[in-house]
């Protein structure tokens, strides 16, 4: 009786103690959280079945019209495939070429770590100093350099076929950086002797790394592939200060057609009905994935 | 201890009481930026400092141009609003006034008649009440760089017709030099030689029977046809290699950089063309010419009918009386012929056109000063959101991606939706 009640009484002053922290620490929180995630995003829904332009009173109620709009939105239809794009380079040139950029600098070898700190630098520079400089080079320095070689200037940014190809190339510059530090510090928990072991029952480089690395950096590599998604997504900063959605907007993201044709146009409940379906696009996408593919991490 | 509490007290509260005793005002004035407008306007704050004791004018010129665009909604429904702000008239200033954040400023009106040229003023009035005033006058035109295009054989103030123009282009590209610098990549400058075509076609009317849907509204044929000649003038290819993706700034350098023959511009690429070249001096004056947009020969506009702005401030609803009371002071001739003497801009105060020292300028509000017909900028007078549209359609014309008929329809479902 002595050990069953000594057990239970303290289990209730445990529970009562964790009760109190919880209570002390989640108002804020929730607070904090409410104002400036939840009301928005209410504001937004709500501003969505309005015609509004920012400024006067919100009177004009269409209902679904913003909505059914964007699906024939030429440009909004176009943003989305870029959108795609940049997950289909991210996924499949980006994380491949970062995952051997951290095999061959994961260990202490010479020039390793300098290396390493070269491939990061990218992804520390502000987004839109990069992307101005970026403009530069390739509207300006590039041009000149094909000049002085006797071919005829080639403006990437200012050609619709091709603006979005330079798009994609800063963006692998700019983030290939972040991804090989994370598989560098999964490479440098996967245990040597378990190398050692494949050695010695005789697999070559190619079978250590499918079937020893591979699996060990597995957590990892999902990580980085949801960090990938979402900021695939989410990107905006870069394409105001390369090409601000032109030439022709045919290279905008969703995210800067929000803010071009929605904020830019006073235009505040259009762009309010993006924001809302980008947020069920990355909702959705940030919760499935963890779902179904982070389960056991 | 409690005798600390009750002097610290003490001296609080009668440190919040002492505002109130020395009754100062303060004015916010906020506009885009650009260094040699708040340098004037910094001069005439401070002339009205210094005749009105007690009275403080703050400046904030701190965004530039799209960005005070895109903040000033924000701004004006929060507790920073500023007291006078500055303004295109137009759509956006309809807008901002239906919202209710501008005040009714009628009862200066008399005031600024005497200081205003009339047709200027009156575009600050919205169903008779008046909100604001101008500042400026500002003109579309071709800027042409003198030498080159005297080695390109071409005298561009003979010019007169569209046709005329185009064999000029023709001729300078035949040379060898950039006919037409473009900053496509903000896409307005482009919108304006495509305004200036619908004028000279479509006559002084033209945009106020689109906008009440008479005539075909924007489906009218003026606005096909205009759309067709700025085709014709694209297909010559006389805009710099790239144009479509260089923004405003950077193609006013190139013309201070004596990169390109022509620009068609407003009055302020004068200080552009200097400030964004890259000796930083652009070209002499002297070098500089400004032709009259060519009319179009069977149009209903007038060669003398001038594109430009009537840019101003505009006083917000809770402002202090001292905020009309600088705007009536910004008019006065001494104050505004300070922009006159300095080549600011063009002051739209009766009386200081004889201080424009600058040739230029002087020959450019003599030319509004001649028009029977001055229309605001296009993408001001239609708003917002039909303004960006028409800055789209105007590019994608030129670059070929758009028929004329279909931008005319652009144009339309845009004015349609507001």
């Amino acid at each position: 009786m002595s050990v069953t009640s000594a057990v239970t009484g303290s289990r209730s002053t445990n529970t009562r103690s964790n009760l109190t922290t919880v209570l002390v620490f989640l108002p804020p929180a929730l607070v904090v959280f409410t104002i400036f995630v939840i009301i928005p995003i209410g504001e937004a829904a709500w501003y969505g079945f309005y015609r509004w332009n920012g400024l006067g009173e919100l009177n004009r109620y269409i209902g679904l019209d913003n909505y059914l709009s964007l699906l024939t939105n030429k440009v909004f239809i176009q943003a989305a495939i870029n959108n795609v794009w940049i997950i289909i380079v991210s996924l499949g040139l980006q994380l491949p070429f970062a995952l051997a950029m951290a095999v061959l600098l994961a260990d202490r070898r010479w020039g390793a770590v300098t290396f390493r700190m070269i491939f990061f630098l990218p992804y520390i520079l502000a987004d839109v100093a990069c992307g101005l400089i970026w403009a530069f080079m390739l509207d300006g320095l590039f041009s000149a350099i094909i000049q002085w070689f006797g071919g005829e200037p080639y403006f990437l940014l200012a050609d619709r076929q091709w603006a979005f190809t330079g798009v994609l190339i800063v963006i692998m510059w700019k983030y290939f950086g972040f991804h090989m530090m994370l598989y560098i510090a999964g490479l440098q928990q996967i245990d040597r002797s378990l190398y050692e072991a494949a050695a010695i029952d005789g697999a070559n480089a190619w079978q250590r790394f499918r079937f020893v690395t591979l699996p060990g950096l597995g957590s990892m590599i999902r990580l980085s592939v949801f960090f990938s998604l979402l900021g695939s997504l989410q990107f905006f900063d870069m394409i105001v200060a390369l090409t601000k959605g032109g030439p022709l907007n045919s290279t905008h993201t969703m995210v800067s057609f929000l803010y071009y044709f929605g904020i830019g146009r006073m235009k505040v409940g259009f762009g309010s009905a993006v924001g809302v379906v980008l947020f069920i696009l990355c909702a959705s996408v940030a919760f499935g994935y963890k779902r179904i593919f982070m389960k056991d991490d | 201890m409690l005798k600390k509490v009750l002097l610290g007290a003490g001296l609080g509260l009668t440190l919040l009481a002492s505002p109130s005793i020395a009754e100062d005002t303060t004015v916010h004035l906020m506009f885009n930026s650009g260094p040699q407008n708040e340098a004037v306007w910094r001069s005439m704050a401070d002339d009205f400092e210094k005749a009105n004791p007690g009275t403080k004018v703050e400046i904030n010129a701190s965004l530039e141009n799209e960005a005070y665009k895109a903040k000033l909604p924000t701004l004006l429904q929060s507790k920073d609003r500023p007291d006078v702000i500055y303004s295109w008239a137009g759509g956006v200033m309809e807008d901002q006034i239906n919202a209710g954040f501008i005040k009714d400023i009628s009862g200066a009106r008399d005031d600024l008649k005497k200081l205003v040229a009339n047709g200027a003023l009156s575009a600050y009035e919205v169903d008779g009440k008046l909100y604001g005033a101008p500042l400026m006058l500002s003109l579309m035109g071709i800027w042409y760089n003198k030498e080159l295009t005297e080695k390109a054989g071409v005298d561009i103030s003979k010019i007169e017709t569209w046709d005329q123009f185009l064999d000029a282009v023709k001729k300078i590209k035949a040379a060898g030099i950039t006919p037409l610098l473009m900053g496509g990549g903000d896409k307005w400058p482009m919108m304006h030689i495509y305004a200036y075509l619908i004028m000279r076609m479509g006559g002084p009317d033209v945009l106020k029977n689109a906008k009440a849907g008479k005539d075909g509204g924007f489906m009218n044929p003026v606005f096909i046809e205009a759309g067709k000649k700025l085709k014709e003038l694209a297909d010559l290819e006389p805009f710099q290699d790239g144009w479509l993706g260089v923004p405003y700034p950077p193609s006013a350098g190139m013309f201070g950089d004596a990169k390109g023959a022509m620009i068609i511009q407003g009055t302020w690429v004068l200080n552009a063309q200097s400030n964004n070249s890259a000796s930083g001096k652009g070209l002499d004056r002297a070098n500089i010419g400004l032709a009259p947009f060519p009319m179009v020969e069977g149009g209903k506009g007038a060669a003398t009918d001038t594109l430009g702005g009537v840019q101003g401030f505009l006083v917000t609803a809770s402002a202090p009386e001292a905020a009309t009371k600088m705007l009536e002071f910004f008019e006065t001739p001494d104050q505004a012929k300070k922009a006159a003497e300095g080549g600011v801009y063009i002051p739209s105060s009766i009386g200081t056109a004889q201080y424009l020292k600058d040739p230029l300028l002087a020959q450019a509000a003599d030319m509004i000063g001649k028009a029977a017909w001055h229309q605001n900028f296009f993408d001001q007078d239609l708003g917002a959101s039909v303004g960006r549209v028409l800055n789209d359609v105007s590019v994608a014309i030129a670059a070929g991606e758009m028929t004329p008929e279909e931008a005319a329809q652009a144009l339309q479902d845009a004015w349609d939706e507001l």
